[in-house]
């Protein structure tokens, strides 16, 4: 399964600047494209799943345009070609 | 080192009298709650930051050309196990360890744990007697949170670390960290049915003596003491101050005896003593205490020094630098007779450490 991951420019420096990074997933789960997003660039995952593993509290997560956490969280479903977007929730003062 | 609540700050100047220069932020809009600066390996000391991003969680950066670039592991350097079942928010603390232990850094974190690195602060391990000492479950959590902010490593015996949290007290090792005791006796906690428990304290700050490594001072939640047996009993030494409230307390590096603090007026009332800005200072070990603040503003000062923003450098005479939660930082490069500003305006300043080059 090939997945397209949209990285925020907040974390474009993990990935030498790209805006988006193709991810091959053994699965057919969000789970599945993160663990493998984080096997290859460790430092981004840890910026998207705390380590225990679980999403961080202001990082919104979207398939296909759909908010994962409406969808099973990192169970949520993906399909092959499918858009996962990573995107800073508003946080902060 | 200026950590605040959205980036680190670097001020420096060649020589006393010159202007400081300012840095732009490094890790703008991150919470920089902890820094180091690590001098034992005697060429250009390593800079270490916590910092701690809203939106992609905490780290540990380290620099070791005096902040020009950053690194930070592919692994996170500070993580709870996963059996633990816990998320590090934060870190409070990040102290080198003693000479005689060259690469051994010290990491306090919210919740509270203690974590070690002995690779300069690449990575850190959590220490798992203090992380499952039978205590743990009853320390509570102050309006800041959870969380070891203090790291006294015993200047000339690794075996001895004293560590002190909000809440919770001080806790201390004398076997390399294979067990903990608290440390707390004399230390009264205001707010618990027993006002002088075993633990549960709010010790917000924890210093140690220059001369006499037995000897502690420590900033409590009301209380100012000092300890002559390394962290087991506590005496108060408030009595020459306006007020026993405050979050900093600092000792002298070379001079035994001789501390600072910032008073405010109580916990309900967190402002300067007579909403003015002066620091204190005792020359013998918390019996007597002068206020100290001539060249610092004299307008009526309503600002907070928080824990860590306080600080000396090894400079002789010593420089100690003070940093509010309105964004000024003030400098004395003569153990406090004279003050000047080092910056103004920048976001709330949580921590401060310095070092003469």
């Amino acid at each position: 399964m090939s997945v397209q991951v949209l990285v925020p420019s907040a974390l474009r420096s993990e990935v030498d600047g790209a805006a988006r990074v193709e991810v091959e997933a053994g699965g057919g789960s969000l789970r599945d494209v993160l663990d493998e997003l984080e096997r290859r660039w460790p430092r981004l995952g840890r910026r998207i799943r705390d380590e225990q593993g679980e999403l961080r509290r202001f990082v919104n997560v979207y398939v296909d345009g759909e908010d994962v956490r409406a969808l099973g969280g990192q169970e949520a479903g993906v399909t092959d070609g499918a858009e996962v977007q990573v995107i800073p929730s508003v946080a902060g003062g | 080192m200026i950590g605040t609540a959205k980036g680190l700050f670097l001020a420096r100047r060649d020589r006393v009298g010159d202007a400081w220069q300012i840095s732009v932020p490094h890790f703008p809009m991150t919470a920089v709650y902890a820094v180091g600066i690590d001098q034992r390996d005697g060429a250009t000391p390593r800079l270490l930051a916590g910092i701690d991003s809203s939106h992609f969680g905490p780290s540990v950066a380290v620099s070791d050309d005096l902040g020009g670039c950053w690194r930070e592991p592919e692994e996170a350097p500070v993580a709870f196990p996963k059996d633990t079942e816990t998320t590090l928010t934060r870190v409070w603390a990040l102290q080198p360890g003693p000479a005689s232990e060259p690469g051994v850094v010290w990491a306090g974190s919210q919740p509270s744990a203690l974590f070690r690195s002995t690779n300069g602060g690449s990575s850190f391990e959590l220490v798992r007697a203090l992380w499952d000492h039978p205590h743990r479950p009853q320390w509570g959590a102050g309006f800041g949170g959870q969380a070891i902010h203090t790291i006294l490593p015993h200047p000339t015996d690794p075996q001895r670390v004293v560590v002190a949290m909000s809440t919770g007290g001080v806790y201390r090792t004398t076997d390399g960290g294979a067990t903990w005791a608290p440390g707390n006796t004399g230390i009264k906690a205001y707010f618990m049915p027993d006002q002088f428990p075993e633990f549960g304290q709010c010790v917000h700050k924890v210093t140690r003596d220059a001369g006499d490594p037995e000897r502690l001072y420590a900033q409590n939640h009301h209380g100012v003491y000092r300890s002559d047996d390394d962290g087991q009993t506590w005496q108060s030494i408030a009595d020459g101050l306006p007020s026993d409230f405050g979050f900093p307390i600092v000792a002298h590096p070379r001079r035994p005896g001789t501390i600072w603090n910032f008073p405010l007026q109580a916990d309900s009332s967190r402002f300067p003593v007579d909403n003015k800005c002066q620091v204190f200072r005792s020359d013998d070990a918390g019996k007597t205490w002068q206020a100290q603040s001539y060249g610092l503003p004299t307008a009526p000062f309503y600002a907070t020094v928080l824990r860590d923003a306080m600080c000396v450098d090894n400079a002789d005479p010593v420089g100690v630098y003070f940093g509010s939660r309105t964004g000024e930082v003030f400098a004395s490069a003569d153990e406090g007779e004279s003050w000047a500003q080092v910056a103004a305006h920048l976001p709330d300043v949580l921590c401060l450490r310095a070092v003469a080059l």
